[in-house]
């Protein structure tokens, strides 16, 4: 395992294009935090988000996990092209004639994929961690602690959307065509949903049924979006009458959807090289 | 002997294309092979199929005794197939060092081994910094580094200037004396006479010949000869049994010989019928007439 991996990082570590993305990306996640700063200021009237509770336990695990989720594209690319390379340099013909296997070609990808996702994970626990310690309203280490669910759910999120991009970078060959292709699945996804909704299951809940098994619609449900549970939105909506019932949380079925496809991307990957001439 | 390679009816096919029919073989240790073909023989796709980077259709291949994985017999064999393959933006050390985990050997010999193919002074440099010559060394380079059983090259001197070529075919020739197992995949028949004693022979990815190169050079040579009477020349061979087919190809006749024999025998036979030769020269049919006559579409 520690070879598949070392191997791995061997070929990342003197990539620049793949270094100068990873870092980016880790440099936005901390960005984050600067979404603290932002005030505005009308007449009287002083505005600060950070005062809006977004940096309060647990709601900050939500929120964190939430935003930083969006900038896994970052990361998608570096794991696109680390697979596409290999076809381009046909590195992958040599390191299989240089006695790697190619199953233990797919398990090295993944391994990889596994510590990106890791790495995120610790990163984004940490940055949430100082931010709400600086800013949230509450500091009881048994609040602090709690909702970590979506802290797992991130981890599980971005394995299985990296796993989405090899199993693309292994199928398509093109970095550039693999990414298009990730584009073009969500529009179909979309696509299907709005067909079922309004055309062939009108009225009904059926269309939300099947789009909960769509890949990247249950990657995206793992975790909700965490604006309209804030506590300003929240009452600005009862105000006008309407009433968020929503459940929040992580749900198992998703949890379990998720990994099934994260197992088929994997397992794909797999069968593809081993069917395909090189 | 011991085998290090085996092909049993090893069969591949590419839609209604068969690359290779049927092809069996065997590889033993310490002889240096020759697999001669022209372009689009199936070569290359043999190669691919013992190498895990081809599927095969039908048959099978052992490497060693059978007792091992492919991948895992793979590590102890340097190939190089068509072109040399490597992370262009890391530098040759770094990528030497790749194939070291890769196939699980010390990373110590590297710098041996850049000596062996004088790119030492380069280590440093990036793999795309480099010339084609100097990426084939690496890539000779980088499959002696797990001093392997057996060396496959496939077209190791393709699309090289003439100092490239005789670089390579100098290294060659090193690794071969040192009692390494060659492979050689090539169209160019000088190269595999110059270096192998084996020769395996396809065509449209049948077996045509698997042996030796001097079993293949089976006649026993022929005479190009020229005389003031050709036609009393050309009576008194004809006469003779130990002569076989006679020719007259513009001013000299061919004699195919039937037996052994010298050249100063044949004109000592001829002088005392007397005959005065102007011209005698005894010769082998070199290695390329003899694939030519094999390959000779029929």
């Amino acid at each position: 395992m520690l070879r598949l991996l070392n191997i791995e990082l061997q070929k990342l570590r003197y990539n620049r294009a793949a270094k100068v993305i990873s870092i980016v990306y880790f440099i936005l996640i901390t960005f984050i935090a600067l979404i603290s700063s932002i005030e505005f200021n009308f007449g009287d009237f002083h505005f600060r988000v950070a005062d809006q509770g977004i940096f309060n336990f647990p709601y900050i695990w939500h929120f964190n996990t939430y935003m930083a989720a969006i900038l896994k594209l970052f990361l998608a690319i570096v794991i696109v092209s680390m697979m596409s390379n290999e076809y381009s340099y046909r590195t992958l013909k040599q390191n299989l004639i240089d006695g790697l296997s190619k199953r233990e070609f797919v398990l090295s990808k993944f391994l990889t994929v596994l510590l990106f996702a890791g790495i995120s994970t610790v990163f984004i626990f940490l940055v949430s961690l100082i931010l709400g310690l600086s800013f949230s309203d509450y500091n009881e280490i048994g609040i602090i602690f709690s909702d970590l669910e979506y802290i797992g759910a991130y981890f599980i999120k971005l394995v299985a959307f990296f796993s989405f991009c090899l199993f693309l970078g292994v199928f398509v060959k093109r970095s550039a065509f693999a990414l298009g292709f990730l584009i073009v699945w969500q529009v179909i996804e979309w696509l299907l949903y709005g067909l079922m909704k309004w055309q062939l299951f009108k009225d009904t809940e059926i269309a939300d049924k099947i789009s909960f098994f769509f890949p990247l619609n249950a990657m995206a449900n793992l975790i909700k979006e965490p604006l309209s549970r804030l506590g300003a939105i929240q009452s600005a909506a009862n105000q006008l009458g309407e009433n968020f019932n929503k459940d929040y949380g992580v749900s198992w079925l998703n949890l379990l959807i998720v990994l099934v496809w994260t197992a088929l991307f994997i397992y794909w990957s797999y069968v593809i090289l081993k069917k395909r001439d090189l | 002997m011991e085998n290090i390679l085996t092909i049993n009816n090893l069969t591949k096919k590419f839609g209604s294309l068969t690359a290779v029919d049927n092809l069996s073989f065997s590889i033993e240790k310490g002889n240096v092979y020759g697999i001669l073909g022209p372009n689009g023989s199936g070569k290359s796709t043999t190669l691919g199929i013992v190498l895990n980077v081809v599927n095969k259709t039908a048959g099978d291949f052992k490497w060693f005794d059978g007792n091992i994985d492919t991948h895992n017999a793979l590590k102890k064999v340097g190939a190089i197939i068509e072109r040399p393959n490597f992370y262009p933006y890391m530098t040759a050390v770094q990528n030497l060092q790749l194939v070291c985990k890769i196939k699980e050997v010390s990373e110590e010999k590297i710098s041996e081994k850049l000596e062996l193919v004088g790119l030492l002074d380069r280590k440093d440099s990036k793999f795309s910094t480099f010339s084609l010559g100097m990426k084939q060394r690496l890539a000779i380079a980088s499959a002696l580094l797990n001093d392997p059983e057996i060396l496959i090259l496939d077209e190791p001197t393709n699309g090289l200037d003439p100092q490239g070529i005789h670089q390579i075919r100098e290294i060659i020739k090193t690794i071969a004396s040192q009692g390494t197992t060659i492979l050689l995949a090539s169209h160019l028949l000088d190269e595999v006479e110059k270096v192998c004693t084996h020769v395996v022979i396809l065509r449209k990815g049948v077996s045509l010949y698997s042996g030796s190169v001097d079993g293949m050079v089976a006649s026993h040579g022929f005479l190009t000869m020229q005389s003031n009477n050709m036609d009393l020349l050309q009576n008194a061979l004809e006469g003779n049994s130990a002569f076989g087919t006679i020719k007259r190809e513009g001013e000299y006749l061919i004699v195919y010989l039937n037996q052994p024999m010298d050249a100063s025998e044949v004109n000592k036979l001829l002088f005392e019928k007397g005959i005065t030769l102007s011209h005698l020269v005894k010769r082998k049919e070199s290695l390329e007439e003899q694939f030519l006559e094999l390959t000779k579409q029929n």
